[in-house]
């Protein structure tokens, strides 16, 4: 490939990854930008003082997306890790039935099995709350988690927890000293996009929260197509950090090797 | 080890139960009381009986095809470009050349955006006062806004294909570029030695290799874009409305009555990703062994 080709290919990706990220820095600068200018004519905070006051309940947002992205990624790891390790590592009767109900809610739909649930989760009185918002990520969360740390552990060798087992170490001290300290750079990624996975979520969370747990996607959804893009484009910034911030954790990574983001992919 | 063997076994039950409870008791649980509701059984509205009416009533309505026929036609067309993009995508990042770490990173950036951000940031260029437009008026092609073609709501549903593609080319094309890496390039250089042509190492090396990859991934793709709620009521026609955003409109409805239709809806929808993931198996089994590939 010749050097022109080879530019052409790196300024290509880069206009089409950064165009629709591009675009929307500039519209929550943008006080008045009409068609057909190609820059706003007049340039302002105010969409981004609207999303720092009280009254765009972002701030509430941000605050319920965090909490619920954080219950979802630690009960992840609490369900998903012991779960990965005995799929990795030990062989057991029924592992190929576990391993197919793994793959079940990533390629069955979750309209029907999110609206069976919100029946139940009337009954058990957690429908429209937080907690039964946190529940219902689970299902697509823990799933990603196990996946990702099945492949961990499948590189992963006991001899070294044997050993300190023998020279007296206790069950804690072996995870905390041996076996957390190898599986913690996959674990952290692991965690990073199940944070993720929860932070995106919009249909679950509106039939299970019904409304009432208001997300930061709640809040951005209904701007997506309105008449005021300077706020959605600023909420959508909000929305989008936590996704850059990854990359940036991410990107560090890359330099032992490309496409590490390989393996963590979801639709 | 002197444990014994039931211990054991206990052990790995109690690793595994937590999944289980979430991927059995919520997942599986709510599918059943879900599959309840469409046959009927509702008693919070006072229905009881079990009736496979509902499923009737969708089954003899025209507007049921076409919305199936519509929502299977956006999952169809954007797995299909999104692999047909990815997989020359995913040959051209395997060489190493100067800024070949930056065009890696950057058909990296998708993966993690969540997929309103980049409806919005579609809608945004793709509108017809959107950037496009903008750009082409400037150049003077055109002066009013009516006269770009409207891409968003439109039948063809141009603007949700771009954000599909957008977000599963770097997805289907990262999946087969690790696999090309693992590959490395011992097995082309082996065939190129016996006299393999170009197409000869890709046909008969490399497509085998891969093509377990990407059928996998554009399954995930596929059944993913077939369900999909938010982007077709965001981007979308209204009119034959896809399933998933029909089927859950009618939940949100306040008359419980539509409830179980919703359910027979999203049920027909959960039957019909089933029988494309078989179809799909045998599809991929014949494909391989066509290929020349296990």
């Amino acid at each position: 490939m010749s050097s022109f080709w080879r530019g052409s290919l790196v300024g290509g990706i880069g206009v089409v990854v950064g165009l629709p990220l591009l675009v929307q820095v500039i519209w929550s600068f943008a006080f008045r930008w009409y068609f057909p200018d190609l820059l706003p004519s007049e340039w302002g905070l105010h969409a981004w003082r609207y999303v720092f006051s009280d009254s765009s309940r972002v701030g509430e947002a941000l605050l319920t997306s965090l909490g619920i992205g954080l219950a979802v990624s630690l009960l992840s790891i609490g369900i998903g890790m012991p779960a990965a390790r005995a799929l990795a590592l030990h062989d057991f009767p029924g592992k190929g039935l576990v391993e197919w109900l793994l793959l079940v809610p990533i390629v069955v739909p979750g309209v029907v099995a999110t609206m069976g649930i919100h029946l139940v989760f009337i009954h058990l009185r957690v429908a429209d709350t937080s907690l039964g918002v946190v529940l219902v990520h689970l299902i697509p969360a823990v799933p990603y988690m196990i996946l990702v740390m099945v492949s961990v552990f499948a590189n992963y060798d006991t001899a070294l927890e044997e050993t300190a087992r023998t020279l007296g170490a206790n069950a804690v001290r072996v995870f905390w000293f041996v076996t957390l300290p190898a599986i913690l750079p996959g674990l952290l990624v692991a965690t990073l996009f199940t944070f993720l996975i929860s932070w995106s979520q919009y249909v679950t969370t509106l039939l299970i929260g019904g409304g009432r747990v208001i997300t930061l996607s709640m809040l951005l959804f209904p701007l997506i197509g309105g008449s005021n893009n300077a706020t959605a484009a600023a909420i959508s910034l909000v929305f989008v950090a936590p996704a850059l911030l990854a990359l940036g954790f991410t990107a560090r990574s890359l330099a032992k090797g490309p496409s590490v983001l390989g393996g963590l992919g979801r639709p | 080890m002197g444990r014994p063997e039931w211990w054991e076994r206990l052990k790995i039950l109690l690793m595994l139960l937590p999944a289980l409870l979430v991927l059995v008791g919520l997942f599986s649980g709510g599918l059943v009381v879900g599959l309840g509701q469409s046959l009927g059984y509702l008693p919070a509205a006072g229905l009881h009986s079990v009736t496979l009416q509902h499923y009737v009533d969708l089954l003899v309505e025209d507007a049921f095809w076409q919305s199936l026929w519509v929502t299977f036609s956006l999952a169809f067309t954007s797995t299909l470009l999104s692999t047909l993009v990815a997989v020359p995508c995913a040959f051209l990042l395997r060489d190493t050349f100067r800024g070949s770490r930056l065009v890696n990173f950057l058909f990296q950036v998708p993966i993690p955006i969540p997929h309103l951000v980049v409806a919005f940031g579609v809608v945004t260029l793709v509108a017809q006062s959107g950037m496009l437009a903008r750009l082409l008026a400037s150049l003077g092609w055109l002066s009013e806004p009516s006269q770009f073609p409207a891409l968003v709501f439109d039948r063809a549903g141009v603007a949700i294909q771009l954000v599909y593609l957008w977000k599963e080319i770097p997805f289907i094309g990262l999946v087969v570029l690790a696999v090309l890496q693992n590959v490395g390039p011992d097995y082309e250089a082996l065939a190129q030695t016996l006299g393999a042509t170009r197409w000869q190492r890709f046909r008969h090396v490399l497509l085998p290799l891969i093509l377990p990859a990407i059928l996998s991934t554009s399954m995930i793709v596929f059944a993913f874009v077939f369900a999909s709620y938010e982007i077709p009521l965001l981007l979308g026609v209204r009119f034959p409305t896809p399933l998933p955003v029909w089927s859950i409109q009618l939940y949100r409805d306040p008359d419980l009555s539509l409830r179980p239709g919703a359910m027979a809806i999203g049920v027909l929808l959960t039957l019909f990703s089933i029988l494309w993931l078989v179809a799909y198996r045998r599809l991929m089994r014949y494909a391989l062994r066509a290929s020349g590939g296990r």
